[in-house]
């Protein structure tokens, strides 16, 4: 092994070192949070009483989980049992590494650790676990991928309950998955490139995408909330119908395995929101992020924190705001509105950046960034306006009008 | 390294398709089947494919894999006895495995450059330089296009025509499917 590659895995063990610390510690924060916050909306203290201000509150529930007692239902499949918490664990995680949360810190070290030998890193070290050339790609195929294990834990308990979460929460995550995928098309579409980094630095030349590309951002974040099952998508797991969902039957640790794969998506997926229409690590209205130096790279850390924790609270705000929607109205919303939509919406992106840059002939990306901000202005306009307005699309909140003959018979009878 | 990393993930193709074939819950075969795409996808990573990869589990391992694991759950499939065990199936079953060592007899001395040169022979579209890419040829497609150009520009500029009749294709196929599945539309 060259020095080189030695000292590349170093850093590359550091940085995930880091980054898995900071996404347990987070997500255990913020179930401390989810409950703080939802008791601010309703008017209650929320937990106040283990530790300052119940900060050790989510210690507390880790230890009693660890401590309660594991059971088994009499007729599970004990293996697909055992494995299904640990399957929508490890997709969970691994989206992690590959989001970039800071400005690039150039390292520069040589030196020798005895029987280990001699480590050298020189120039800029990428502040990303791994810097993949498919970039977002990869998050779909493997956000894809946890779908297994809330399916088999539905199926394996071998309950009715857990069951019917299992078969909602694949089919709603396969549904959302094609609107989300194409959503992120007009993504590729401006920057060119799949991979994170690049997306990052292609909103750094040009605009904030959540400007050019108000709507996919739009369609972005409702399948955010359907991929991660949170509420006002969180049928798989609805307690008014059935209990608890797909984890019915779980309890202590491997229930704990399921939250925490929750939250770790919803952080996943406000990362992925603040990394491809916020900018990512980008500090707004200066170039001084890009300077390179230790500064930087922590000012621009704190950027992308600020970021990440405004759209978890607005994921929780927005659990503790809607109702959860009825079956067939999220099956009607995820095929019939929003994947035309985004179809749509990939055919005026394709002619208005042809338009601009081959006719028009803005080939500079910040103009052709707040030329294409201007058609979605229009577009923006035309989908909330018209189409959103009842005519094309019911909205939920409309009533069935009751059939005329029924009035009449009531009439009678009275 | 990489040739221990093929080996690793090729053992690991075929013991988990092997393991597909063999075992007799239905649940446990997807299962098997979705652990031989994520090897195959590990694979396409070694041959620079990064690309193939990703979509390798995006659409197989990700959508279609579901699908199946969604039939079984709601028919409630259990370990049915199998009713492949007759004569004529188990001859069957041997005809075609003979079939299939034969053509990986003969694809024995096979080698990307003998299958470069095939190509080359042969009335070709396009460049083969540019389908067959080994190595160095892959890494440099990789520099001037990216990862997804390199797959985008045969497939949207050599060969659009038939892409598009594919997808015509695909289109009749899926049209098919659901008028005879439903009835009543």
């Amino acid at each position: 092994m060259t020095p080189e590659m030695k000292g590349f895995l170093l850093l590359s063990s550091i940085k995930m070192l880091i980054v898995f610390t900071i996404i347990m510690v987070g997500v255990a924060l913020l179930t401390l949070m989810e409950r703080k916050v939802s008791a601010w909306m309703q008017n209650r203290r929320g937990p106040n009483r283990v530790g300052w201000a119940g900060l050790l509150q989510p210690a507390a529930d880790g230890l009693k989980n660890i401590l309660k007692e594991e059971t088994f239902p009499a007729l599970a499949n004990r293996n697909l049992f055992l494995v299904a918490p640990a399957l929508s664990f490890i997709p969970a995680l691994m989206l992690s590494a590959v989001i970039p949360f800071a400005a690039p810190l150039p390292v520069d070290f040589d030196f020798t650790l005895g029987p280990l030998g001699r480590f050298v890193h020189h120039g800029a070290m990428p502040m990303v676990v791994a810097d993949l050339p498919v970039g977002f790609l990869f998050v779909l195929a493997v956000s894809s991928m946890g779908v297994y294990g809330i399916a088999l834990a539905g199926w394996s308990s071998n309950s009715k309950y857990a069951l019917l979460g299992g078969l909602r929460a694949s089919a709603q995550m396969i549904s959302y998955e094609v609107a989300m995928g194409l959503s992120l098309i007009p993504v590729l579409l401006m920057s060119g490139n799949a991979s994170f980094s690049s997306i990052v630095a292609a909103q750094q030349a040009g605009l904030w995408y959540v400007l050019p590309l108000f709507l996919s951002f739009f369609i972005f974040l409702i399948s955010g909330f359907a991929e991660t099952n949170r509420l006002p998508f969180d049928l798989p797991e609805a307690e008014s119908e059935l209990i608890a969902g797909y984890h019915t039957e779980y309890s202590a640790m491997k229930f704990s395995f399921f939250f925490i794969a929750e939250y770790a998506n919803v952080v996943t997926v406000c990362a992925m929101v603040t990394t491809l229409f916020f900018g990512g690590w980008d500090i707004p209205f200066t170039d001084w992020d890009r300077s390179g130096s230790l500064l930087a790279t922590l000012a621009t850390w704190l950027m992308f924190f600020l970021k990440v924790l405004f759209w978890i609270f607005f994921v929780m705000w927005i659990r503790w705001t809607l109702p959860r929607f009825r079956y067939d109205q999220l099956m009607t919303l995820g095929w019939k509105v929003l994947m035309p939509l985004a179809l749509a919406y990939i055919m005026v992106v394709c002619v208005a950046i042809y338009v601009i840059e081959r006719m028009l002939g803005i080939v500079e990306p910040r103009p052709a960034a707040l030329a294409l901000f201007g058609v979605n202005l229009v577009v923006g306009l035309l989908v909330f306006g018209v189409l959103d307005s009842g005519i094309f699309i019911k909205g939920s909140g409309r009533r069935a009008r009751v059939p005329e003959r029924r009035v009449e018979s009531a009439r009678v009878v009275g | 390294m990489t040739e221990a990393v093929f080996y690793f993930l090729g053992a690991c193709a075929i013991v988990t398709a092997a393991l597909c074939v063999l075992s007799r819950s239905p649940m446990a075969a997807v299962l098997w089947l979705v652990g031989t795409m994520l090897s195959l996808a590990g694979i396409y990573v070694l041959l620079n494919a990064e690309f193939v990869a990703a979509i390798q589990v995006l659409v197989y391992a990700g959508a279609v894999m579901v699908l199946f694991l969604f039939v079984i759950m709601l028919l409630n499939l259990g370990s049915a006895k199998s009713d492949l065990r007759g004569p004529s199936s188990v001859a069957a079953a041997v005809v075609i495995a003979g079939l299939l060592l034969v053509e990986l007899a003969a694809l024995w001395n096979y080698s990307p450059e003998r299958l470069a040169a095939e190509v080359a022979q042969s009335p070709a579209m396009s460049d083969p330089a540019s389908i067959f890419t080994a190595g160095e040829l892959a890494r440099q497609e990789t520099a001037a296009r990216g990862v997804i150009g390199g797959v985008a520009a045969p497939l949207f500029q050599t060969y659009l025509v038939p892409f598009e009749i594919t997808s015509i294709l695909l289109l009749a196929a899926i049209v098919g499917a659901v008028v005879l599945a439903k009835r009543r539309i």
